[in-house]
């Protein structure tokens, strides 16, 4: 449980999104629905662990002043592969997300941590920080995605991209009250102003209690 | 000639790239902060995007559709890009030493703006032919442009009024944000 504590700490103090406002562009642009946050999230765990993997084993062989290009080179050969695969088999998230896919190259997340974590680390530790950053950056968007989906729709639900089967969903708030203004641009950059201002409270809470020790 | 103009209007201000599509938010929260490195900012980007757009258009035609290689583009256009952004910025430390230093330290952020690939891309999946790729390239950054400017205007006196503790800084910058594309929105149905 306290491991647990500790987990969720973290992710607010050292949240990819709010707190280091990495990977904010495709972050206001899908989260309009459940779905969409999540086949986001996974394709970046996905691209940014094995990414994470191939850059940390070839790290000693990499000459320094070419580091970037070779780690854009690897990181636009796994986001096509990604492409590739979800248009193959999840041709529903292909069409919702559409060239934010292709956009994943650009996400500053993934170059991020290939230059900052994987160029310096064991590749098992390149592994785990690829997971966590990952789940890091899902748990930021579904977030966003769920206050933005019931404040807009009135309705949470998640359905399964490869069969386009529901897999739930709650009427949560009546048709009259809903405010549709959070599916357009204005209500993306209110939910992720909020958002990060919230973040930013419990970071000056913390730095406050350590401060006070 | 007249689908032209609506393409470029409606690309600046109905469309705009940061406000309705989100993108090139890092430079806009980044570079905001004084008016002139907005200015430089923008004319960088155009001028990036414009010079990498004609470099993959025709690459893209001429080399990968005849090659059957069109799933090459998304790793052609990066390095195209990261290419161009590096020969430009080599060109003008040898060449033009003032325009260097104006610019200098806003180009090698540009490779991961990703206006200049969402642009590259989008000249393909919209189909432009050449006329078309170049208004449609210029618009883009040129909307860019305008929010990165009328935005840093906004920060420089934002700076100076009381915000609470937990919204400084980009908090606020984003409400801001939210605000612009609420006024923005009032562009639809100009064109």
């Amino acid at each position: 449980m306290k491991a647990f504590g500790h987990f969720l700490l973290s992710l607010l103090k050292e949240n990819p999104v709010f707190g280091l406002y990495l990977g904010i562009c495709s972050t206001l642009a899908i989260t309009t629905s459940l779905d969409n946050a999540i086949g986001m999230g996974v394709s970046v765990i996905i691209i940014l662990t094995i990414s994470n993997i191939m850059i940390s084993s070839i790290r000693k062989i990499t000459p320094n002043e070419i580091r970037i290009p070779v780690y854009i080179v690897v990181i636009a050969t796994l986001t096509k592969a990604i492409e590739l695969l979800i248009r193959a088999y999840a041709p529903a998230i292909d069409v919702a997300l559409g060239v934010f896919i292709p956009l994943i190259v650009v996400n500053c997340i993934i170059l991020g941590r290939a230059e900052a974590f994987a160029s310096k680390n064991t590749v098992w530790k390149s592994t785990l920080d690829g997971l966590t950053m990952g789940l890091a950056y899902t748990l930021s968007l579904a977030a966003m995605s769920i206050i933005r989906q019931v404040l807009a729709d009135g309705i949470l639900s998640l359905s399964n991209p490869f069969t386009n089967s529901i897999v739930f969903k709650i009427n949560l708030i009546p048709a009259e009250y809903r405010i549709a203004i959070f599916k357009e641009p204005i209500g993306a950059f209110l939910t992720f102003a909020f958002l990060a201002a919230g973040v930013a409270a419990v970071q000056n809470a913390h730095a406050k209690k350590d401060g006070v020790k | 000639m007249a689908g032209l103009i609506t393409l470029f209007i409606s690309n600046v201000v109905i469309s705009n790239v940061v406000l309705t599509k989100f993108l090139g938010m890092c430079p806009l929260l980044g570079v905001s902060r004084k008016s002139s490195s907005a200015v430089g900012m923008g004319l960088a980007v155009i001028f990036v995007i414009v010079g990498s757009s004609i470099f993959t258009w025709t690459l893209y035609y001429t080399v990968l559709v005849p090659l059957g290689l069109q799933y090459m583009d998304l790793i052609t256009f990066i390095l195209v890009i990261a290419a161009f952004v590096q020969f430009v910025e080599l060109f003008l430390k040898k060449y033009s030493p003032s325009l260097y230093k104006a610019l200098g330290i806003y180009l090698p952020l540009i490779t991961t703006n990703c206006v200049v690939l969402y642009v590259t891309l989008d000249n393909i999946i919209q189909g432009f032919d050449f006329v078309e790729m170049l208004v449609y390239s210029f618009a883009v950054p040129t909307g860019f442009m305008l929010v990165l400017y009328i935005f840093s205007t906004i920060r420089e006196r934002l700076d100076q009024s009381t915000v609470p503790a937990a919204f400084k800084g980009n908090p606020i910058a984003l409400i801001v944000a939210a605000l612009m594309a609420a006024i923005f929105t009032s562009f639809v149905g100009l064109v």
